[in-house]
């Protein structure tokens, strides 16, 4: 039997309380003192120990990062001293994109390496901007592996980054004729780069190089950032070139499987350049997520290049407008221009910017992107809290910018893909879809809010009056 | 009291006060040390906040969650401004920003414990039938009625019933005193105490509740005129006598909770009891797979639905679904595979643990699949001989009249049961021991904390406190019977379809920032 793809999870605990959502309020002075009944000893879930200890110690006491916020101890306790409130360090926890929950729940996956997995049904909004405003579809019978919750390792996951030739042109005698270029297929639809705007360190790099090699990813990296330390990784890394520099790393070129160039007006004579130092290397062009960006997808659809990478703002946002639209908007917009001009076949899309969860990954490749690179969360798999302080040259409170661990560090990435793989797994599941590549522009599968308005609640209610989602 | 379809007698409400000693409620009021004891206050007091004996003159603790807050201020028995030395305090509870969510609000939790404590609509001023959502039933109100349409009815004179037969084909009508009946939630998920206090219920409010997938446990054959047994995937427990024991037996495709996925119960929560019920190993997590092996086509459903009816010849199918894109025409289906009931679970529901992922994005909210599904039928001339169902995220009194009025006969409730056992959603069903407060847990120590008279008139309460909300609202319209509610969208309004001026007329959305 083939080996399967596997993603090796195991516990990465961190190394500081991660910042969790409640905390408690004690009115001490209401405390009966030598209650037998005391709430704190009869906690299901133990969470008092800890903090005694650290009265014991004369300790900071930390927040009840674990409390699940059962009310217990709040309703029990013989003279009500307990109260609750949600933890004010949790609030400044990221921004309104990167929210709490959402760097709460990378912790979790970060350590665990599982699913999030809850009680109680859904507990968000009805509908949100972004990503929040579309559905996936499920299938009530059809399954893509005929064998229930087994056979998950034959729902493929993979996706490529080679250019392919369409149509195949055969010889008379029904042999190949065209030049078929070779393959560059990645096991996950998503590849790495580490935010430069936050900590970036040799520690950081290795470890999520590491943790690159380990999926059988790659990483996107500035050539400056590829020191020695990383060389054994090499074979993971993609290194970013520019038209103005790639001179200087000719040997960079050479070692690498992947180069990714920023485009520019005479890129074209940059890729022939490129070629001809190393002529099956496999090209990636990057390129602003804005106003021109179809246009620009077109013309270098009909390039010579594998893969083009549109870059929006950490928030998914159109770059270079007053008026910025949502990267879900900006993934049809090029895939589809692709599509009608018939090109869309030969040519690989990434897309980057405000991919936080597993399941935005899955829904840009509903949109049409055949795979998204990863950024903000490797570093929240990493403990960061998203608090910028690093931005203006203040320590980092969970000291990435110290000496971290890259086995340590690479796990937990490992752990947070491996969560999101099988998250990608779940909704491909419901869908009835066993390949992500068949999942690309597939919005057969997925429901959008604006439809299910116009088409269940339009012929009820009318016309809609109101624009947008609240 | 008598219903008038059936001739039903609806059961008694009992006050059922909150297991714990200190509930939560709206309002705290505090009691400093200026306090001199006088017992003013307690004198006062019509809603009993202010506790007092008559050999014990100290003063207690105020019953604060019965406190009716700020709106009390304008009663000369307001205990802040009469209490002669200032002693007490009134503020709005802080502990509601850490409770409840978006869709069911720190308010709807704290009014659905009041309803089952007392089995009225609650005292206290909050919202219990709007959730912060931002959207479905969220936005949907009732038309302001006409006054002249008012029927000046007694509650006892109108009809709530549904029945589950349409089809005439020779079987039981079978008829619900109440639009609504219990959700699935198996013997392993739920304490046996819950699973029998919902029977219990269930018979006593004339309706039914489901085995979920777990077995069949024998606690619940006094009960069985009112279980439905459930056939899910995983076949647990399903056996013959199971089938010729219940009114209706619930083929489950789909739940909202997880729709295209299988269950899952942990190992932690496959004690031997569990065990033995669902005939396998304790310890051993358990997978529902998904879908039935058995079934790919209509067709193949078809010889399900047929060796069930076959078994018992008395029995009524429900056919359990999810809501995808094309949740019409498996509507529709099934209809023609012989269903008596088409169940539309719905993704936003759901009571078991599932991937955070599945209940968020796959499949789409009920409130769109019941037009969908109600117009379909129609189209296809057969909506009369079949009872369409809705569950997934129907919350409060109220959403269950606006499904009824998008087109559904009626609805199931899982989570808003619970919450009247003082759930506090706090989602940590799954976990280790299971759930802390006794509902959701087979723990040996955690499963018996609840008993069943308690579950069962809690329960009860609450149906009778959404009983009057349903009333008043068909007496506002002039209807009789919630059967004529059935599709009348011409009484709903959507407020993102209203002009301005016209929406002003309508209770706003809440919308509020919540840390969830």
């Amino acid at each position: 039997m083939p080996k399967k793809y596997h993603i090796p999870i195991k516990t990465a605990p961190p190394r500081f309380h991660p910042i969790g959502k409640y905390a408690t309020v004690e009115f001490r002075e209401d405390c009966a003192g030598s209650c037998k009944e005391c709430v704190k000893k009869k906690c299901v879930y133990g969470i008092f120990k800890e903090n005694y200890e650290h009265f014991s110690t004369m300790d900071e006491p930390v927040y009840l990062y674990t409390c699940k916020s059962c009310f217990r101890c709040v309703q029990e306790c013989t003279r009500g001293i307990f109260s609750r409130v949600i933890d004010p360090d949790y609030r400044t926890l990221g921004d309104d994109y990167w929210s709490p929950d959402i760097i709460n729940s990378l912790w979790y996956q970060a350590h665990t390496g599982k699913i999030p997995v809850s009680g109680a049904g859904y507990r968000g909004p009805f509908v949100g901007a972004g990503f929040d405003s579309m559905w996936t579809d499920m299938s009530e019978i059809v399954r893509p592996t005929r064998d229930g919750i087994h056979g998950r390792e034959y729902i493929n996951t993979s996706f490529e980054l080679s250019r392919r030739t369409t149509p195949l042109v055969f010889n008379e005698d029904m042999t190949l004729a065209s030049d078929v270029p070779s393959l560059l297929e990645i096991p996950v639809p998503l590849l790495f780069r580490l935010p430069t705007n936050l900590i970036l360190n040799e520690k950081v790099l290795i470890s999520a190089a590491k943790a690159a090699q380990v999926l059988g990813s790659l990483m996107l990296i500035r050539p400056q950032d590829c020191t020695e330390a990383l060389h054994p990784y090499a074979k993971s890394l993609i290194p970013c070139l520019t038209c103005d520099n790639y001179k200087e790393y000719k040997e960079l070129i050479l070692k690498s499987r992947v180069v990714e160039l920023a485009d520019s007006p005479d890129i074209e004579k940059t890729i022939n350049k490129i070629r001809v130092i190393k002529p099956e290397i496999f090209l990636i062009i990057s390129i602003p997520m804005d106003a021109d960006a179809k246009s620009h997808a077109l013309k270098l659809a009909y390039t010579d290049v594998d893969t083009l990478h549109f870059f929006a703002n950490e928030h998914g946002n159109e770059l270079n407008t007053e008026n910025p639209r949502f990267i879900k908007e900006m993934i049809r917009e090029v895939h589809l221009e692709l599509v009608d001009n018939s090109i869309r076949q030969k040519i690989n899309l990434l897309f980057s910017g405000g991919i936080a969860m597993a399941e935005h990954m899955a829904k840009a490749i509903i949109c049409g992107a055949d795979g998204v690179i990863v950024d903000f969360p490797l570093l929240i798999a990493l403990e960061c809290r998203l608090c910028y302080r690093c931005r203006n040259d203040l320590p980092c409170p969970v000291k990435i910018d110290d000496q971290i661990d890259p086995e340590w560090g690479s796990q937990r990435m490992v752990n947070l893909i491996g969560a999101w793989h099988n998250q990608l797994i779940e909704v491909m599941g419901a869908m009835g879809i066993r390949e992500a590549r068949r999942l690309r522009g597939e919005v057969g599968r997925s429901m959008w809010f604006e439809d299910l308005e116009k088409e269940n609640f339009g012929p009820i209610f009318g016309q809609r009056k109101i624009a947008g989602f609240i | 009291m008598s219903n008038i379809k059936n001739n039903f007698k609806l059961p008694e409400i009992v006050e059922t006060p909150a297991r714990f000693r200190n509930p939560i409620g709206k309002y705290t009021i505090r009691r400093n040390a200026r306090c001199i004891s006088c017992g003013l206050c307690a004198e006062l007091c019509p809603y009993g906040v202010h506790p007092r004996y008559d050999n014990y003159s100290r003063p207690l603790r105020p019953k604060d969650y019965r406190c009716i807050g700020f709106k009390c201020k304008k009663n000369d028995f307001f205990c802040i401004d009469r209490c002669p030395e200032q002693a007490l305090t009134l503020r709005r509870n802080p502990i509601l920003d850490t409770l409840g969510d978006y869709r069911w609000t720190a308010e709807m939790l704290i009014g659905h414990w009041e309803m089952a404590e007392i089995g009225n609509s609650p005292v206290v001023d909050l919202e219990y039938n709007l959730g912060n959502s931002g959207g479905g039933f969220d936005k949907i109100r009732f038309k302001v009625p006409d006054p002249s349409d008012y029927l000046d009815l007694r509650d006892e004179d109108i009809d709530t019933s549904i029945s589950l037969n349409k089809r005439g084909d020779g079987r039981p009508e079978k008829i619900n005193s109440i639009p609504c009946y219990g959700g699935g939630m198996s013997y392993g998920s739920t304490a046996l105490s819950v699973m029998v206090g919902r029977a219990r219920a269930a018979k006593l409010l004339n309706t039914l509740t489901c085995t979920g997938e777990g077995g069949y446990p024998q606690e619940l054959v006094p009960y069985a005129d009112h279980v439905i047994t459930q056939i899910a995937t995983g076949l647990f427990g399903v056996r013959e006598e199971t089938i010729l024991y219940t009114p209706m037996v619930e083929f489950k495709y789909a739940q909202g909770a997880k729709p295209g996925l299988g269950g899952h119960l942990l190992g932690d929560k496959v004690t031997p009891e569990v065990a033995t019920m669902r005939e396998t190993v304790a310890g051993n997590a358990l997978f529902s797979p998904f879908p039935f092996h058995s079934v790919y086509s209509v067709e193949d459903h078809k010889k399900h639905v047929d060796w069930v009816k076959e078994i018992n010849p008395k029995v009524l199918v429900s056919v359990k679904v999810s809501t995808p894109t094309d949740v019409d025409m498996v509507a529709v289906g099934s209809y023609h595979a012989g269903a008596h009931v088409i169940h539309l679970d719905g993704s936003y529901g759901g009571t078991g643990a599932a991937p955070d992922i599945a209940k968020k994005n796959i499949a789409m909210p009920i409130e769109y699949a019941i037009p969908k599904v109600h117009k379909f039928l129609q189209e296809e001339d057969i909506r009369d001989e079949i009872c369409l169902i809705a569950s997934g995220g129907i919350r409060n009194a109220m959403d269950v009249a606006k499904a009824i009025a998008l087109g559904a006969d009626g609805v199931v409730i899982g989570t808003a049961e619970l919450v009247a056992l003082e759930c506090v959603r706090c989602g940590h069903c799954e976990s280790g021991r299971g759930c802390a407060r006794g509902i959701a847990t087979t723990d040996h120590e955690l499963g018996h904390i609840i008993s069943e008279n308690w579950a069962t008139q809690r329960i009860v309460n609450m149906y009778m406190a959404w009983r009057k909300q349903w009333c008043e609202i068909l007496r506002q319209y002039g209807l009789k019977s919630i059967r004529e509610l059935v599709g009348r969208t011409d009484l709903i309004v959507h407020l993102d379809y209203l002009d301005e001026l016209e929406r002003a007329k309508y209770q706003p959305a809440p919308q509020e920032q919540l840390i969830i």
